[in-house]
């Protein structure tokens, strides 16, 4: 039963108010940004009709980078400038990198951090700032399209996504200016398009072959509950790799020198694609390669030779999909359904070795390129609270398990893959040293157990631990996964109690000062106000926090007695006060004190939900009326 | 703060403590524990109500795993029983259970030059079922004893559910590798 909210003269009460957030695929060869209206998810166009962007941004000496079909344009004749598919370096380290070297047409600084940069003409640029520019283009064609400025997004991530690429998506989201809701996997995506508009049962392999990466996951679906029961994958497989196969093919026929060099190698790979393309409809297509200094090639390529090209990359799709119906302890046959995503899925053979596979014909009536971008945007909209009564809840896991290492470089599992999140686990150390006060910890992601096969997250040190006899001293270390998937660690010494302080050094994530500084940045670029995006930032926290917990108080305010409602009371109109003037710290200081208000009520409600939870089960098992939150 | 202070996990989620436990019902409260707790209900929430949701929705997530598994389910009701099996000293076990290890441990290595490797382990992975099943049985007698000797016996079956539990994750790889 809803309370009845009294709003002053001029206010609307915010529950009432249509809110937009956007759905946003940031896809390794295209991106696309997707909203809800009049309850119809769909992607958003350019002003030239076209729905997706490609993921290519250009920077130029003097004026700000180009962004997609622009950049892509001009591609060809300034290609070290011209960042393309860097979604396969988020979260990468310089010696990853090295190892994309041979397909990767950029130059790198050498820097001491280890967080790649590719050397520009507006300088070096991380590619954390490379995708912010894709980003902040989406945002500014959904501003443009729904007429209003938007701030909150769901953005998508392969599943087999680890934590500092994960990370490094939400710095990019962070650095473009938007509030990312929710990093969502772009296989689970794909199945809440799919799934609310069918509202099926059953368990469903999402396919998803992109640009640069490969997924593969099993979901079970049941009433409205997504989950992911085995996830798996390749993080640098996909379309762009058949591409570099035709191209190599290409310089074969034609008899080009390997050392082809950026300019030609664009050229190659746009041919490549084309015929790629072509091959969809066609049995065979034909080539007219422009190889400079006037001379060309002529040629064709057969769909027979193409397989013959792409079947070794598509036959590495096959042992992931084995291993997530070994780890779901189930047969290909007991699959209710495959759901085709990305691109490269067109590709006729691909559809043949998946049907092959799962012994059944995949699912594509909606638009694999369009499908991930169109669940993020429903997901999007049932965050940002539009339709409170929604049944759906998507449980995550985590692709990859979480260990520590130990006495010779072996690594122990804290958290082992497709544990479902958010999680939380502790772990106990001790000191082997008498009067020893630190503590080095180094947390890695991986199957194997060595730790030099592991990805390294995060290495810190823990000080302050009270000087002790060897082995006395009880440390426990809290490991926190939230339902983005990225970790926080706390750590403290249990005999005394003692806080330790935990310095956490993403291995190859920017640090928070890295991302002050480069807000800044470019903040001067676009000649505004330092004090102005600060107020700014502020206000939104504030309208934030008054809606929550206006809210709230309209969902559960029977939980609070006259007094604590009082107080609660007070601290919204001292925030709405501080909210009207333009004093960025008061704003700060009210918002504090309405959080520290609302603190019992908050953990009151939690409660009750629990107890909800738990009665209406035993009354009405699973039925609508049942599980719908008093609002 | 402690968003469930003081509940175990048989209290959240609404069981009595003992050892068996209806699996499909245990689902099915999980899934109603998740919608009302988790983060994704909490997104436009305040931080104190996105911090509760995360902590709340981690221990129900960790509740859950460990109610289902059997391994883990007698392990933490030991532990509610005051029993730490990380803490002991005295590890020592049925040599009859110890021989029966070395037995299969063997067994498994010779998998990988066996005729038919899938097939050997699979026989293997189906005997490792049917001990662990024999176990769950005389962990089930034993705990519902309630006396100092019943617990004993107990905490003996978890840890050589922990023994098969181990081959359990060998074969596992082993099956990884040869896939």
């Amino acid at each position: 039963m809803a309370l009845f909210q009294i709003s002053e003269p001029g206010q609307t009460p915010a529950p009432q108010e249509r809110r937009y957030a956007v759905g946003i695929d940031l896809g390794t060869t295209n991106s696309l940004v997707a909203c809800v209206r009049s309850g119809v998810a769909e992607t958003l166009p350019d002003e030239h009709g076209r729905h997706l962007l490609p993921s290519v941004v250009r920077y130029r000496a003097d004026g700000g980078p180009v962004v997609g079909h622009a950049a892509i344009a001009v591609a060809h004749e300034d290609p070290l400038n011209t960042i393309a598919s860097v979604k396969r370096l988020m979260g990468r380290g310089v010696e990853d990198v090295r190892r994309l070297g041979q397909s990767l047409p950029y130059e790198f600084s050498s820097g001491d951090s280890a967080m790649p940069r590719i050397r520009t003409v507006a300088g070096d640029r991380s590619p954390v700032a490379v995708s912010a520019e894709i980003l902040k283009a989406l945002k500014t064609r959904a501003a443009q399209s729904l007429g209003v400025e938007i701030g909150d997004a769901v953005i998508t991530v392969p599943a087999y996504f680890d934590d500092a690429q994960r990370q490094a998506t939400k710095d990019a989201a962070r650095l473009a200016g938007l509030n990312v809701l929710r990093l969502l996997s772009e296989p689970t995506a794909a199945a809440v398009a799919y799934g609310l508009d069918k509202n099926p049962q059953g368990v469903y392999a999402i396919y998803d072959l992109g640009g640069g990466t490969f997924d593969i996951s099993l979901l079970r679906l049941n009433r409205g509950v997504f989950e992911v029961m085995a996830t798996a994958g390749d993080s640098a497989l996909g379309g762009d790799d058949m591409d570099h196969a035709i191209a190599e093919w290409i310089m074969r026929e034609a008899g080009v020198q390997d050392d082809a060099d950026h300019r030609q190698m664009r050229r190659l790979l746009r041919d490549a694609r084309l015929a790629k393309e072509a091959l969809t409809g066609a049995e065979r297509a034909s080539l007219h390669v422009d190889l400079g200094d006037v001379k060309s090639w002529q040629g064709e390529l057969t769909r027979d030779e193409l397989n013959a090209l792409i079947d070794p990359l598509i036959d590495r799709t096959l042992p992931p999909c084995k291993r997530v119906l070994r780890d779901a302890g189930i047969r290909a046959g007991e699959v209710d359904g495959v759901v085709l995503v990305g691109g490269a899925t067109r590709i006729p053979r691909v559809r043949e070795k998946v049907s092959q596979f799962f012994g059944r014909e995949p699912l594509a009536d909606i638009d694999p390129d369009k499908v991930v971008a169109i669940g993020a945007a429903l997901q999007a909209d049932i965050l940002i609270g539009n339709k409170r009564d929604e049944e759906m809840l998507l449980l995550d896991v985590i692709p990859l398990s979480l260990g520590l290492e130990i006495m010779g470089g072996m690594v122990e599992k804290i958290i082992p893959r497709n544990t479902t999140i958010p999680v939380a686990k502790a772990q106990d150390f001790t000191t082997f040293k008498d009067g020893q006060t630190a503590l080095l910890v180094h947390v890695l992601q991986g199957e194997r157990e060595l730790v030099t096969d592991c990805r390294s997250l995060a290495r810190f040190e823990l000080r302050g631990i009270p000087p002790m006899a060897a082995g006395a001293a009880r440390i426990r270390v809290g490991f926190q996964i939230d339902a983005d998937g990225l970790l926080s660690v706390s750590a403290r010494e249990l005999t005394t109690g003692v806080e330790s302080s935990v310095t956490v050094k993403p291995s190859y994530g920017l640090t928070d000062n890295e991302i002050e500084q480069m807000l800044r940045d470019s903040i001067a670029h676009a000649r505004e106000d330092e004090e102005s995006r600060k107020l700014r930032e502020q206000q939104v926290d504030a309208d934030r926090l008054i809606e929550a917990v206006e809210s709230a108080l309209a969902a559960d305010g029977a939980l609070l007695n006259v007094k604590e409602r009082a107080e609660i009371d007070r601290g919204i109109e001292g925030l709405k006060a501080a909210r009207g003037g333009d004093d960025a710290a008061r704003i700060k200081q009210a918002i504090k004190t309405l959080d520290g208000a609302t603190q019992t009520f908050a953990a009151r409600r939690m409660d009750a939900n629990i107890r909800r939870a738990l009665t209406g089960h035993k009354l009405e098992e699973f039925s609508a009326t049942g599980s719908k939150p008093a609002s | 703060m402690d968003p469930a202070p003081g509940k175990n996990h048989f209290e959240l989620f609404g069981f009595p403590v003992k050892f068996d436990i209806d699996t499909d019902e245990l689902a099915a409260r999980y899934r109603e524990l998740q919608r009302r707790v988790h983060p994704d209900k909490f997104a436009s929430g305040s931080d104190q109500e996105r911090r509760l949701s995360l902590q709340m929705t981690a221990l129900v997530n960790e509740g859950f795993q460990t109610l289902k598994d059997p391994v883990r389910r007698g392990r933490y009701l030991l532990n509610l029983r005051g029993v730490d099996l990380d803490g002991e000293t005295d590890t020592a076990m049925d040599p009859a259970f110890l021989m029966e290890q070395m037995e299969l441990r063997e067994e498994l290595e010779g998998v990988r030059e066996s005729d038919n490797p899938p097939k050997r382990l699979a026989d293997l992975a189906n005997r490792i079922e049917r001990r662990m099943q024999d176990k769950i049985d005389e962990f089930r007698r034993a705990f519902a004893d309630d006396v100092p000797e019943g617990t004993g016996k107990a905490r003996n079956a978890v840890r050589e559910m922990q023994f098969l539990e181990k081959m359990r994750r060998e074969i596992d790889n082993l099956e990884e590798e040869l896939i």
